[in-house]
């Protein structure tokens, strides 16, 4: 069929009406700009940085701001502005496969347990509950201790802790959805449980998961921060946003200035995603945005 | 009632059951043995199997596991490799640290949460709203550490109003006393609070926001209700639902969180005891600590549950 020439005024395509939105909605646009300057930032650093990340340079340890070192130097003498820009590679790195974890495995477990109820609900349940027991730090203590802390064992251990949160959320905004009536229509003519959360369910709860993915990519940012100072993460010589911070600790009354700026590009990172997801919260879902 | 109660309790003792089989097993899958990563790749043969048989692990698995939980049921707990003393005594003094700081950090963020959640959706889009929503996305992205960090900065090295960290202890003939251990938990409970109230105070607005737009709180208000009273006698309690979710999903962060941030601080808790047993290579310390914590998490999602159904009847048990 020809596409018409000249689309009707008010006949826009979702996308575009999304980008007009999207346009006028100044908190999406503040995260998406944060979102963006933090990938930009580690996309850099995969071609560029004002100095190598890891080059130890201790004659001029412990600089302040200047034009050779943008943001200072730390204890021995390494340049902070191309240490954060490596360390946003890391942070992503781990926030994308800790949130694909989670959601993979946590969304078919929370709509297996809305369709089938009854003792797979409970056993989704249980099993959810018994991951969820097991915060991130505490599994990346257990496996730190058997294969030794490590970036690896750092993003599994986040991943896995994402997995009930993911489960949770489906089941119970699935669990809503099963008991509308449009449900019960789409029963009614016939549709099994798999026809219904395809048709139903995963439309009606994706706006709720994508905001939760954004809120996962920010809580795994933060939580491979903390285990990297913790000394569970991302071990020397990768440079990572929390192991600076504990590098940072040490210092803290000669140079106060180096507990600064790794805690901000942290903080700026996960409120550019977090701002992402609000907006998209309030894009996507036609039933807020049509009231607010 | 009774009967949803029994298959709750049933359910957190069958999870609590698991999850010291996960945590045993998991340390089991340790390469060699746990004598062999307490002393190292330079251990004597003869000192390994001292410590073997120290440990008990010359007797099968199955019967190491239920030496451990029936000690621990009946109040016995292992001896700690390097303090040389119960671990149940260990956890129980460290226990008297990271309790209280849990504690202080959930009543500073539920309280704080709830009236500010609950504050901004009754004044939904006006500048109160935009006020707090503005706040609780700056205290969410902050790392609790880093916020830690900042505090340390601000009280102890710029203002000197306190030390860097440190806990005096609560009997005053140690040298500290109920105040002065408050004081030490203070800075530690508010750097954890702010994160956990930021994230409850949004979950709290939008659920009570969600609520606001049922048709029931329109009959309400058709019928003459003012807005105070639907928003307490209709509004909150059926916004409590997803708002207790989430206060039962935090515990986890929070427990986590008390961890670091006693790091941060240098208080004698249970996340520096672990610490410090894994430096130590203490695994019986470490298997105890997790076991107790995992527990902790697992009793409040257990708690959680139980209010689920006191709060929403509409919850039969058979959904609950």
């Amino acid at each position: 069929m020809p596409e018409p020439a000249v689309l009707a005024r008010g006949s826009a395509t979702p996308a575009a009406t999304f980008w007009s939105r999207a346009r006028r909605h100044p908190s999406f646009v503040l995260g998406a700009l944060l979102s963006g300057l933090f990938a930009a930032g580690a996309a850099l650093s995969l071609l560029w940085t004002p100095h190598p990340a890891a080059e130890i340079d201790v004659p001029n340890k412990l600089a302040l701001p200047s034009a050779a070192h943008w943001l200072g130097t730390d204890s021995l003498g390494r340049d902070i502005g191309s240490q954060l820009l490596v360390g946003a590679q890391t942070s992503i790195l781990v926030g994308v496969i800790a949130v694909l974890i989670g959601l993979l495995c946590g969304v078919a477990l929370g709509c297996l347990a809305a369709a089938r109820r009854g003792w797979v609900e409970e056993a989704v349940m249980r099993l959810s509950d018994f991951t969820f027991a097991f915060p991130a730090l505490l599994s990346a203590i257990m496996l730190g201790a058997i294969y030794g802390p490590g970036l690896v064992t750092a993003t599994v251990a986040i991943g896995i802790f994402n997995i009930p949160v993911f489960a949770r959320t489906a089941r119970a905004s699935a669990n809503a959805v099963w008991s509308r009536e449009f449900v019960l229509a789409a029963r009614a003519a016939g549709a099994g449980p798999w026809r219904i959360t395809l048709d139903h369910v995963l439309p009606n709860i994706a706006s709720i998961l994508i905001v939760q993915c954004t809120v996962q990519f920010a809580t795994a940012i933060l939580a491979e921060a903390a285990l990297s100072y913790l000394g569970l993460g991302t071990q020397p010589p990768t440079p990572s946003w929390g192991r600076m911070l504990n590098e940072a600790q040490t210092q803290m009354f000669q140079a106060p200035q180096l507990a600064i700026w790794p805690g901000a590009a942290i903080a700026l990172a996960v409120l550019g995603l977090n701002l992402v997801g609000d907006g998209l919260r309030d894009l996507l879902d036609p039933k807020l945005a049509r009231r607010r | 009632m009774s009967v949803f109660l029994l298959k709750r309790l049933l359910t957190f003792a069958a999870t609590l059951a698991v999850a010291s089989m996960v945590v045993f097993a998991v340390l089991e899958l340790l390469p060699g043995n746990a004598a062999q990563v307490i002393l190292g790749d330079t251990a004597t043969p003869e000192s390994l199997a001292a410590l073997e048989a120290r440990l008990g692990l010359d007797q099968p698995q199955l019967q190491r596991y239920g030496t451990w939980i029936g000690g621990l049921l009946q109040g016995r707990s292992a001896t700690s490799i390097s303090y040389d003393m119960p671990t149940g005594a260990l956890i129980a003094e460290r226990l008297q640290v990271t309790l209280p700081l849990a504690v202080m950090a959930m009543l500073f963020t539920v309280v704080v949460a709830l009236a500010a959640g609950v504050y901004a959706a009754s004044r939904h889009n006006r500048l109160g709203d935009v006020g707090v929503m503005f706040a609780s996305q700056l205290g969410i992205a902050i790392p609790n550490f880093w916020f830690a960090i900042l505090l340390i900065l601000l009280f102890a090295v710029k203002l000197q109003w306190v030390g860097a960290g440190g806990f005096p202890g609560w009997r005053e003939e140690d040298g500290g006393g109920l105040w002065d251990g408050l004081a030490a938990l203070l800075l530690p409970a508010v750097s954890l609070a702010v994160v956990q109230a930021s994230v409850l105070a949004r979950w709290t607005r939008s659920a009570v926001l969600d609520v606001m737009r049922e048709d029931f709180v329109r009959t309400a208000r058709a019928k003459g209700l003012s807005r105070r009273a639907t928003l307490w006698r209709h509004v909150l309690r059926n916004a409590m639902i997803p708002v207790l979710t989430i206060i039962g999903l935090q515990f986890a962060f929070l427990i986590s969180g008390t961890i670091v941030v006693e790091q941060v601080f240098v208080l004698p808790g249970l996340g520096r005891l672990v610490f410090q047993a894994i430096a130590n290579r203490d695994l019986v310390v470490v298997r105890d600590v997790v076991l107790l914590l995992v527990a902790m998490v697992v009793f409040v999602n257990f708690v959680v549950d139980v209010l689920y159904a006191v709060i929403d009847p509409r919850l039969k048990p058979s959904d609950a």
